[in-house]
């Protein structure tokens, strides 16, 4: 690896560590759209800031575009709370406008430097490691590396003052304002904080990838686990390897970096959404298909033990009775046989000592509105599940 | 009956979009009693607690928690707020929940050690839930929900509580478990102010309530104004409630 190479890994990691930290609030949040409106409308921020200083890594331009990031969040709040229009409609408001102020200011005046709307859109990681910092005249390395760098760290640092504060306030803002923890207070700060990381991330990947870096890792996170630190270690680790897999492809395909490190994020997502052991689509497909069939052997003990009579425990006439089909009702048959609930003598069913105490718990569950209890009582009761 | 007034509120006017919700309330709460809010939906029941918690802002009027604005008494005073509130696949554990209600005593920045871990273990034990302290908290019931930010109220040892619909979606054994610790908070010389839907179990639960709508209708002694003339003028019906003697 040449070093060039190494320095692109490595802003492309640190963009991905500082997106993922306010990411993962603006999920928890529901406000993962305000990270897409302030990507899109601190451009006329940026705009002005090169114009005065014709620096792309200026700290005034990155001011400048944070408070850019305020302005949008202000107004979206401000056209929300006239009650006229609901948040999205006033997020989809805001971003264009602000946006395209930015994109006539750069096609008006920056036709002839380097700031175009591709630039803007998907960032020139490839062109990072060029632009050097110099210090006394000594090469110390990308500037934008030192931009993300110094950026990653007043967000880490702040993230340790305030994670007790932050976690407040996101799960229930009423208790937060009762202790004296203001939720405004805490809303802003993390809003300034996802302006400047935007802007910070900007340059080096441009507005559409910084969201993908907001929103992916965090939204893949959730997924996994109900921890929030785990979470946003979770996203972090998302970020990073989506950061230098991308990169990888990106040098086999000889594609866009930006491209490939967002395609890595939707890939990565789309495998989590699958496979998740809890939350995943496969886990929560198999989960219903095996309490379909636990309520259905449920509906089977209760109606053994309502009945004492033969004739209603018979197996041909249970399979009339109960109106379930041949496959469903074997597949009920024999799971009930399997934990030992019930035995068949001469197409006789009749429920065993097991059977009837795990029956009879159960109906105390239901009478008592504690239904979520039987799934906590089938671990003691099951050998086999359904 | 010369008692310290918990809770003071004055001439407090309450608008949301310029629509007032709560219209020129006075109000005193004599600390030690158990007392219950009710009134019809929008009457500003949840408004008035919200307000006097400083969580909104008043247009007029003013509020005191044993004479001190309530940014002076935040340490004396705990909140539940209802329910569906808050949203319950946040990633956390009851544990967790629990704790959070010694951050205010905390204050920014600090964060809670073994000792705060020791009293919301203890909160858990006291609402019956400390074999579910590890449970994500999407995995619990709602009464079990309840009891967890019962909970996290207890663990500020307030003087004053403050609870919006503690019963709402709470099974039978959750709501007499719920009223028992209360009845105990009582006894233990606080003052605490309920919230409350079923007037049936007012008698029995509270030894106070105030009727809310919009304006203040009465507050006073359950035994003394809890009848159908003041029902009626709160309800707008003609409203009965039979009262066991």
């Amino acid at each position: 690896m040449s070093n060039a190479q190494i320095e692109i890994q490595l802003i492309a990691s640190l963009v991905a560590i500082a997106c993922a930290i306010p990411g993962t609030f603006l999920i928890l949040r529901k406000m993962a759209m305000i990270s897409d409106a302030i990507s899109h409308s601190i451009l006329p921020g940026i705009v002005i800031g090169f114009f005065i200083t014709q620096d792309l890594n200026s700290p005034l331009l990155i001011l400048l575009a944070a408070l850019t990031g305020i302005i949008t969040v202000v107004l979206v709040e401000r056209i929300q709370r006239t009650g006229l229009v609901k948040e999205d409609t006033a997020i989809g408001l805001v971003f264009p406008v602000l946006f395209s102020i930015g994109v006539i200011m750069i096609a008006k005046n920056a036709n002839d430097v380097h700031l175009d709307v591709d630039a803007v859109l998907l960032g020139e990681l490839a062109f990072a490691p060029f632009d050097r910092l110099l210090v006394g005249g000594v090469d110390v390395g990308p500037k934008s590396l030192w931009v993300i760098g110094s950026i990653l760290m007043v967000t880490v640092g702040l993230l340790f003052a305030f994670f007790k504060e932050l976690k407040v306030s996101t799960f229930d803002a009423g208790l937060s304002a009762s202790l004296g923890f203001s939720p405004v207070v805490i809303h802003y700060g993390l809003m300034t904080v996802s302006s400047v990381t935007t802007v910070g991330a900007f340059d080096a990947v441009g507005a559409i990838l910084v969201v993908a870096l907001m929103i992916a890792p965090a939204a893949s996170a959730y997924l996994l686990t109900t921890d929030l630190k785990k979470m946003l270690l979770l996203s972090i680790g998302f970020g990073v390897f989506s950061a230098i897999s991308g990169y990888w492809f990106a040098h086999w395909l000889d594609a866009s970096i930006a491209g490939s490190i967002t395609t890595m994020l939707g890939l990565l997502f789309l495998v989590v959404y699958l496979f998740a052991p809890t939350k995943g689509l496969i886990a929560v497909f198999y989960r219903e298909k095996q309490q379909r069939i636990e309520v259905s052997l449920l509906t089977f003990l209760l109606h053994l033990k309502n009945h004492n009579e033969e004739v209603e425990r018979h197996v041909n006439h249970l399979r009339e009775h109960i109106n379930w089909q041949k496959v469903r009702a074997k597949t009920v048959l024999e799971l009930a046989l399997k934990n030992n609930m019930i035995v068949i003598d001469e197409d006789i069913v009749s429920l065993t000592k097991k059977g009837n105490a795990f029956t009879s718990k159960a109906i105390d569950y239901i009478i008592t509105n504690e239904d979520s209890q039987i799934e906590d009582m089938k671990d003691d009761f099951f050998l086999f599940r359904g | 009956m010369s008692k310290n007034i918990a809770v003071k509120v004055d001439d407090l006017t309450v608008a949301y979009n310029y629509k007032p919700v709560l219209w020129d309330i006075d109000l005193e709460i004599p600390e030690g009693v158990l007392m219950a809010i009710v009134g019809p939906n929008g009457a500003g029941k949840s408004t008035l607690i919200k307000s006097i918690l400083g969580i909104l802002k008043p247009i007029a009027g003013s509020v005191s928690i044993y004479g001190k604005p309530y940014e002076k008494q935040r340490s004396m005073v705990a909140y539940v707020p209802q329910k569906g509130s808050v949203d319950w696949d946040f990633p956390t554990t009851a544990l967790d929940v629990v704790m959070m209600g010694t951050y205010g005593s905390l204050g920014w920045i600090r964060r809670p050690k073994q000792k705060e871990k020791k009293l919301a273990l203890e909160a858990l034990e006291k609402v019956g839930m400390l074999a579910f302290k590890g449970r994500q908290i999407s995995q619990l019931s709602g009464g079990q929900q309840q009891r967890i930010f019962l909970a996290r109220a207890l663990v500020q040892n307030a003087s004053i509580y403050f609870m919006d619909e503690p019963f709402q979606g709470v099974d039978a054994t959750t709501e007499i478990a719920i009223i028992n610790i209360l009845k105990e908070l009582r006894k233990a010389g606080k003052t605490v102010i309920v919230v409350h839907h079923d007037l049936q179990t007012v008698p029995e639960y509270f030894d106070w309530v105030t009727f809310l709508n919009v304006k203040k209708i009465a507050t006073g002694p359950v035994k003394d104004i809890f009848n159908d003339d003041n029902l009626t003028k709160t309800y707008g019906i003609n409203y009965k409630v039979s009262i066991q003697e």
